[in-house]
Formats: C-alpha cells, sequence, structure tokens
C-alpha cells in the first residue's frame, strides 16, 4: 500500500484520548421519558395526598384501566411520531373499527369474529391509505390525516344511520362468538384483591413489544432514522415508504384493537365517539417525549404519558371536583411538556 | 489508515479499470436543465474531481450515480452493464456508496446505529431478528480509532460531532462496507483547513487502496491535492476534461473561477 499516505499519517495512534463513561446522570437524564416520568410522581403525591379515595386499590384499578385505553393507542402514535408522522384520524378509526364490526356481524348474522376480522382489515386499509398519500404525494401527514378524520367521521354516521336507522348499533351481546371474543378484549382479571382489566395487560404487553422493536430490532433503527433525517435514511438504503406506511398501518392496528375492546365491553357502539381523542393520543405521546419534530422518543415514555391521562381523569373525580378542569389541565400539561422536553434535550445533549 | 482501508476494499479491483462510464448524459427537472451531455469516467485507483460553481450540476450528477434520481438522457455504464438506477439501494448493491454533502447522517442517533444505518448486524435473518448491538458498537468503535478518529463515546448523538468527524465517520462506514466507488460531495466545504486535511487523507488513501473516487469540490486546491482526472461543470455542461498531466493547477484555478470572464472581471474593477 501506498507508504506515502501511510507514513504521512498523523493520526496519535499511541496517545488516543481516554474516553471518559458517559456520566450516570447524564445516561438517565439523555431518556426521553425522563420528564415524564417525574411529573407522573409529582401527579401521583399530588392527588395521593388531595383526594383520599384515590389510596384505595380500586382507584388503582380504574386509573389503570383508563390510562390503558389511552395508553394502547398512544404507543402505535408515539411510534409514528418517532418516524416523523402525525395521524389526526385514530380517534374516529376506534369508531370505525368498532363499528365495522358490529355491524358486519349483525347485519350478516355472522359470528362476532368474523366481524372482528373484517374490520381489522378494514383498519389497516385506512392506516395503509394514510401512509401511501403522504408518501406519494409528499402532502404533509398532517392534512392527509385531517381529511381521513373527516371521512371517517361521517361515514361513521352516515353508514351507522344508512343501516340500523339510528346512531347506535344493536346490542349484540347474544351473537355467535360474543363470549370469546369479550374474553380476549374485555375480560377482567383478578389478581388477588386487585381487578385489572385485560387492557391494562394488552397495553403493557404493546408498550415492551414497542420499545422492543424501537432498540432492539432494525425496524427501530429505521423508524428513528426516518423521523430524524428522511434523506440521510434513504440514502444509506432504509425502505423510507414501507417504514412509514408500516408505521400508520400499526396505529392503524391498536385503534382496531381499541374498538374491539369498546365494542366487546359495551355490546353497542355511538357512532358519534372518538372525535378528540386523536390529540389524547398524541398529547400523552408528546408529553412521553417524543419530539414533534420526529427522531425521538420512546414507547415507554407514551405509557408514562398515558398514565399521566388516566391518574388526572380519575384523579380529579376522586378529588370531587368539576371535571371541566381536565381540558385546562391538559393544555398545561402539554405546554410544560414540550419546555421540559426541549430542555432535557439540551442538556443530554451537552452532558456527554 | 491505509490498511484498513485495503483491508475492507475488493480485492478484484484493479487500478485504472473502469468502474463507472457516462457519456452524453442529462437529467431535466421538470422544465429545469440541470445537466446536459456529460461524460466522465471513474477508474479504480483514482480520484476524479468534479468541479463546478453552484447550481453547476455537480450535486445532480452524483444523485444519478448514487441512485437518488434516474438520469434522463445518455448512457450508464457500471462495470460494463448499463444501468438506470431506481433507488439508492439499487446504487448500494453495485458498491457505489456515497457521503452527501447535505445529508450525511442523522443526527439525533448514537454514533453506531448511523455507523450501521442501512446495513445493521442482526442475530438472524427473520422479520424481527434482534440486532447486534455489542458487535456493531465494537466495530463502529474499532473502524473509527483504526482511522484515527476519536469519538468521545460511540453511544453519544452524531449531532454532537463536529461537521469533519461526521463526514469521517460516514467515509469510514462507506469503505467499512467495501465500497467500490467512493463519492464524497463537497466534504470539504464546511470544514476549517485542519479538517480538511484529514477529509483529503482519506480520500488519497481509498484511492490508494484501489477504489474509485469522485471528489466534488469548488476548491480547486484541494482538487488538485488529491485529483488524477479533473472535470469542470458549467450551468449543467461540461466546460473541461483533463487529466492531472495536462493541467496545470493555475489553469484549473482560472477555468474555475471563469477565465474568460475573470479577466473581464479584473479589467472592469481596474479604473
Ligand atoms: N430536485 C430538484 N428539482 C428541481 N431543480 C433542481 C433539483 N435539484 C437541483 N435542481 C437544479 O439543478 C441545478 C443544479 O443543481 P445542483 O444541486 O446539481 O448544483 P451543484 O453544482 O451541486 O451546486 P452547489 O455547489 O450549490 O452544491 C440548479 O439550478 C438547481 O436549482
Ligand atoms: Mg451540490
Amino acid at each position: 500500500m501506498s507508504t506515502t499516505v501511510a507514513t504521512k499519517n498523523p493520526s496519535p495512534a499511541p496517545a488516543a484520548p481516554q474516553r471518559p463513561r458517559r456520566s450516570l446522570v447524564g445516561q438517565v437524564l439523555a431518556r426521553p421519558e425522563i420528564g415524564a416520568a417525574a411529573a407522573a410522581i409529582v401527579i401521583a403525591i399530588f392527588f395521593l395526598i388531595s383526594a383520599p379515595a384515590f389510596r384505595s386499590l380500586a382507584a388503582v384499578s380504574t386509573v389503570l384501566y383508563a390510562s390503558s385505553t389511552i395508553g394502547i393507542v398512544a404507543v402505535g402514535v408515539a411510534l409514528l411520531m418517532i418516524g416523523g408522522e402525525f395521524d389526526l384520524s385514530s380517534g374516529v378509526a376506534v369508531t370505525t373499527s368498532a363499528l365495522t364490526a358490529a355491524i358486519t356481524s349483525y347485519q350478516l348474522s355472522l359470528n362476532v369474529w368474523v366481524g372482528v376480522l373484517v374490520s381489522l382489515v378494514v383498519a389497516l386499509a385506512i392506516g395503509f391509505v394514510n401512509g401511501w398519500l403522504v408518501m406519494r404525494t409528499g402532502i404533509p401527514s398532517f392534512l392527509v390525516t385531517l381529511s381521513t378524520f373527516f371521512v371517517l367521521q361521517g361515514a361513521n354516521l352516515g353508514v351507522t344511520k344508512l343501516l340500523t336507522g339510528t346512531v347506535a348499533t344493536t346490542n349484540i351481546s347474544d351473537m355467535d362468538g360474543f363470549a370469546s371474543a369479550q374474553a380476549v378484549f374485555a375480560s377482567t382479571l383478578t389478581l388477588g384483591p386487585l381487578n385489572l382489566k385485560i387492557t391494562v395487560i394488552w397495553w403493557l404487553v404493546f408498550t415492551l413489544v414497542a420499545t422492543w422493536v424501537l432498540l432492539r430490532t432494525r425496524v427501530g433503527n429505521w423508524i428513528f432514522a426516518v423521523g430524524g433525517n428522511q434523506a440521510s435514511a434513504r440514502a444509506v438504503g432504509v425502505p423510507v415508504r414501507k417504514v412509514k406506511i408500516g408505521l400508520f398501518m400499526g396505529v392503524a392496528f391498536l385503534a382496531w384493537f381499541l374498538g374491539m375492546h369498546l365494542l366487546f365491553a359495551f355490546s353497542t357502539v355511538q357512532s358519534g365517539v372518538g372525535v378528540g381523542n386523536e390529540f389524547v393520543y398524541i398529547i400523552a405521546a408528546v408529553v412521553g417525549g417524543a419530539l414533534l419534530t420526529g427522531g425521538y422518543g420512546s414507547a415507554a415514555g407514551a405509557a408514562i404519558g398515558a398514565i399521566i391521562f388516566g391518574m388526572t381523569t380519575q384523579g380529579i373525580v376522586y378529588a370531587g371536583w368539576d371535571p371541566n378542569w381536565f381540558k385546562t389541565f391538559l393544555g398545561v400539561m402539554l405546554l410544560l411538556a414540550v419546555l421540559v422536553n426541549l430542555y432535557i434535550k439540551n442538556v443530554a445533549a451537552r452532558r456527554v | 489508515m491505509t490498511d484498513t482501508i485495503a483491508e475492507h476494499a475488493d480485492r478484484d479491483l484493479k487500478a485504472g479499470a473502469p468502474l463507472i462510464e457516462m457519456s452524453g448524459v442529462g437529467k431535466v427537472y421538470g422544465a429545469i436543465r440541470a445537466l446536459e451531455g456529460v461524460d466522465l469516467r471513474v477508474n479504480a485507483g483514482e480520484v476524479t474531481c468534479v468541479l463546478g460553481d453552484n447550481g453547476a450540476g455537480k450535486s445532480t450528477l452524483i444523485k444519478i450515480m448514487s441512485g437518488l434520481h434516474s438520469h434522463s438522457e445518455g448512457k450508464f455504464v457500471v462495470d460494463g452493464e448499463e444501468v438506470t438506477f431506481g433507488s439508492p439501494r439499487e446504487s448500494l448493491a453495485k458498491g457505489i456508496a456515497t457521503v452527501y454533502q447535505d445529508l450525511a447522517v442523522v443526527g439525533l442517533m448514537e454514533v453506531w446505529r448511523n455507523f450501521f444505518l442501512g446495513s445493521e448486524i442482526r442475530k438472524g435473518s427473520y422479520p424481527l431478528a434482534p440486532l447486534d448491538i455489542k458487535a456493531m458498537k465494537r466495530i463502529a468503535d474499532e473502524e473509527l480509532q483504526k482511522m484515527g478518529i476519536h469519538v468521545k463515546d460511540i453511544d453519544q448523538p452524531i449531532g454532537t460531532l463536529s461537521g469533519g468527524q461526521r463526514q469521517c465517520v460516514a467515509i469510514a462506514r462507506a469503505v467499512y462496507f467495501g465500497a467500490r466507488v467512493l463519492i464524497l460531495d463537497e466534504p470539504t466545504a464546511a470544514l476549517g483547513v485542519k479538517q480538511s486535511g484529514v477529509v483529503l487523507k482519506y480520500t488519497a488513501a481509498a484511492r490508494d487502496a484501489g477504489l474509485g473516487v469522485v471528489f466534488i469540490t469548488h476548491n480547486p486546491h484541494h482538487a488538485y491535492l488529491v485529483g488524477n482526472h479533473f472535470i469542470i461543470l458549467k450551468l449543467g455542461r461540461r466546460v473541461l476534461d483533463r487529466k492531472r498531466s495536462e493541467v496545470s493547477l493555475e489553469e484549473l484555478t482560472a477555468e474555475m473561477a471563469g477565465g474568460q470572464e475573470l479577466a473581464e472581471l479584473a479589467h472592469e474593477l481596474k479604473r
């Protein structure tokens, strides 16, 4: 090999600077969910002090249940946001899924599992269309999914009215397969003195799977990359389009899952519900440390964001306050979260 | 440094063998003609420098080679086979690796994740196979050390490195993954003298290891330090194409600055 280059090589190889290990504080602070975890602890302490009823085991299961119904979809939304995109249709997609399953089973007098599967296909198709439109047209996902939001909202009401003549689906609790579907999507487990809704278990499973995918698999690497710098990711061979469409379909899958829970928990679905929940999922993800600009965040963070929501909605009730204040709390929480995340990200980036 | 590059270089590379040949290549973006009738050869073990002013079409030219855009006209031959790349994956599969001017790395991701992005090591080949994080960290660390790039922590976000270090990591990864053709888009544009020197040394080392290098730059001095062959683009057309033996640094500088135009400008400014 060329000796000219080798001999002129001034690289200070023998005197390679000893690398300081990153301090433990730095490592902990660098986790995206750290701000949310601190906030969750503060809020828990606050309600434990101010609302005596909050201290019971029954309250724990209620809070966990409320958190799970937000957290299941929020996990998918967090991944999507890490991938640099938004989904405003996730709230109504939950309702669309539940309606599709209920109406298909009832109108065609089929086993409810057929409805469940048809609904899954419909949900994944919605996710696919969202992702495909975003990638194909280059229109921001904010606008694409805003359109989907309106389309689905209208269709939920219109189709239900057309087929059932009312604003809700017919009760399907006496149909074939209902019991087994209810066991999967809406049962209650008794763990000693604690009654746990099965959605809590599912929420935990989805969060763990998402965390593992994000941090331990190639797809996870790609999700961070497409959100952090789409052009770079594409240039080194990351299949950007597939990753993003997959993320939209992931959100749709989780929305479907929650839709199934609601259907089998209540046996009937109101066609107008779900509107506004898309923001709750997004806020849970942001409170949990996901950057609005993509490339940063965690699934565990979204779970903590969901717990903050669960504690607050229920805590306000347990404390006997006017629940209308919840929305105000939401706004303040969101603003604080964004500020804290910004601050922590800057500190973490400097403290190496 | 040279040794590590040679270690990963393709053994079949023979100095002087043509890797990329373009003839009459052009590119139209809608109504904008960015490139027209460009001929270019990249040989193994040589540095082909592409010079030109802003908007000359340099980036467009290499985006064709790296599969980011496909050419609208002309012939583009890689390893003796005519191709039209539809995606960067196809180009990478042919051993063409590119370090981009503006999009070399994902700033918020760790150094080692950037190093392996798109070519991750996994403990299996099923869809959700876990990454071999330990191996990736170790290799990234070793490779960077060997090349004399000292990062404080392989776990730190790459955005916290200096511009020169980022470029070097991007070059190191391209070399590690066995590039046959290395394309560098203005790798020294944002760098100081010392850091430019480091990048230029890698460029020379890659050349000596037998890779074909395409070096894009504004700077004729940098080009002349490493180049074997010089091409100047102006408004999408090739206005100069010389071997090193046929052109001096002065000529190159004058041609880059616009030659005749510069003389006129000098006359105009002389009152
Ligand atoms: N994606 C695109 N769509 C439309 N026009 C483009 C696109 N990319 C480049 N161009 C145009 O093509 C011409 C050549 O651009 P190019 O980026 O290749 O120049 P360059 O030589 O790399 O310049 P610089 O030194 O500034 O990097 C410019 O006029 C530019 O505006
Ligand atoms: Mg350019």
